[in-house]
């Protein structure tokens, strides 16, 4: 069974990404070790808190390092919401005005609050994503158009276009999901989004399962 | 685009559903996480729980039905009733609650969104707001609400659309709205109040109270601006479904989540 460790860094409930992953036949454990977190099969960073405040436990925890070591062996990382912009090099939430405070680096670009046009803020809700013609393995099975459930007022701006899997319209574009080799990131919740949710988060444990088996035969 | 949604809410005491009909195929229609996953099957976008038990010794039985929801349901959930402190909250949304929903406490003590909001974010932060209207529907000066607190029995005398004006800006990342004057009637939401409250704030409302026709959900939507409805007897009297719902609306070219 892929061993998933989902990281702990002390903002909040982190049961319902646990049981998905568990549904999804995952061997899975809460942890904010750093030393579980980089010898894990797999990671996953759940979305609660604000941009700054997190990127500053998780770096003077060792959580930032530990996550970047399972990302440099290349096993699988699922960042979700909060989690896949700290994946970023940097991010306008809770930074001093006009500034911005460092993320993980993993990928180019920033972390930017969402333009809605003069929609109302936070994006809350069931919305449909557009996928691109690369959605990628964490999008198998999952139609374009599909509805998954949103909860923010940020959004990731990669430098790399073709990192992004699937965008969400709301006053601006924004991606919805991004990948990068076995790295992966999605916007909305998966474990709120019902069977949609559900298949992403089964797809995400396939690609744990395959990367270990392939960890194992080398 | 973002969807229009339909929550069903459940009036829990003791930990068990308040006017709970027995559906078919649900085991037991007391408990209130079996009809929420009812619901959650059947298409709904979220479900509120609302815990009107009376005394707070029996608060335990509602964090335990929190984190049985946290293990059962696959949509987002709210918890409402009774929250006093950031420490019964926190008690809450660590059993698994998404958002938690305030109401007679922090007319009480505004400042406890505010402090509710830097604890678990504002998505986590409903205000709910029971609003009585003051003078005739009609009558010059007339629209206007009161803020009623302790399950509507007790009169505030602050004016509705402007506490939920302060909640938002608070930090509360959505209203959830109830009209004392609709509520159990069937007459439909009090669209005037909705759209008032809707105009006035920057953040979601979700509609509450009235709702005995199918065409109610979408007036609410339409004339009312709501970003959410909300019912609860209609749906546990089963008189609609939360699908029945949905494809009227959807008929009605409203948006909603269909793919369930």
């Amino acid at each position: 069974m892929a061993g998933i460790v989902v990281v702990d860094y002390h903002k909040g409930n982190l049961m319902s990404v646990e049981r998905g992953l568990k549904a999804a036949g995952a061997d899975v454990r809460i942890s904010d070790d750093p030393c579980v977190i980089a010898a894990a099969d797999a990671a996953v960073l759940p979305g609660v808190g604000s941009f700054a405040a997190a990127a500053s436990f998780m770096a003077a925890s060792g959580q930032s390092d530990a996550v970047l070591r399972v990302i440099e062996a290349e096993r699988p990382f699922l960042g979700i919401c909060l989690g896949m912009q700290l994946l970023f090099e940097r991010g306008e939430e809770g930074a001093p005005e006009g500034g911005t405070v460092a993320g993980l680096g993993v990928l180019k670009g920033s972390c930017v609050r969402l333009d809605a046009a003069g929609l109302k803020v936070p994006h809350v809700g069931w919305d449909d994503v557009s996928m691109t013609d690369h959605a990628g393995p964490l999008f198998d099975g999952v139609p374009d158009g599909a509805h998954f459930y949103f909860t923010h007022s940020y959004v990731v701006r990669p430098e790399n276009a073709d990192a992004v899997s699937c965008s969400c319209s709301y006053g601006s574009e924004f991606p919805a999901a991004v990948a990068s080799g076995s790295v992966f990131g999605c916007q909305f919740h998966p474990e709120k989004s019902s069977h949609r949710g559900r298949q992403v988060l089964r797809n995400f444990v396939d690609i744990v399962e395959g990367s270990r088996r392939k960890g194992a035969a080398r | 685009m973002l969807t229009k949604r339909v929550i069903p809410c459940l009036d829990v005491k003791d930990g068990r559903v308040v006017k709970g009909v027995n559906f078919e195929g649900l085991r037991d229609a007391g408990d209130p996480v079996e009809l929420a996953r009812f619901y959650d099957e059947e298409g709904a976008d979220e479900v509120v729980f609302l815990d009107i038990t009376a005394t707070s010794d029996r608060r335990e039985t509602t964090v335990d039905m929190a984190s049985r929801a946290a293990e059962r349901l696959s949509i987002p959930y709210t918890v409402g009733g009774g929250f006093r402190d950031i420490a019964s909250m926190r008690r809450m949304a660590a059993a698994g609650a998404d958002k938690l929903s305030l109401n007679s406490a922090a007319v009480a003590e505004p400042s406890l969104i505010t402090a509710a909001a830097a604890a678990f974010g504002s998505q986590a932060v409903v205000c709910a707001i029971d609003a009585k209207r003051i003078g005739v529907p009609g009558a010059p000066g007339a629209d206007r609400w009161e803020v009623y607190t302790a399950g509507g029995r007790h009169a505030t005398g602050i004016d509705a659309v402007q506490w939920a004006v302060e909640a938002a800006r608070r930090g509360a990342g959505e209203i959830l709205l109830t009209s004392m004057d609709r509520d159990g009637t069937e007459d439909g939401f009090d669209i005037a109040l909705t759209r008032a409250v809707s105009r006035a704030v920057p953040i979601p409302v979700i509609a509450s109270g009235g709702v005995g026709a199918l065409e109610h959900f979408a007036e609410g939507i339409i004339d009312g601006e709501a970003d959410a409805v909300l019912a609860a007897s209609v749906f546990h009297f089963a008189t609609f479904s939360i699908r029945q719902v949905k494809e009227y609306l959807d008929g009605e070219g409203i948006a909603v989540r269909m793919d369930f």
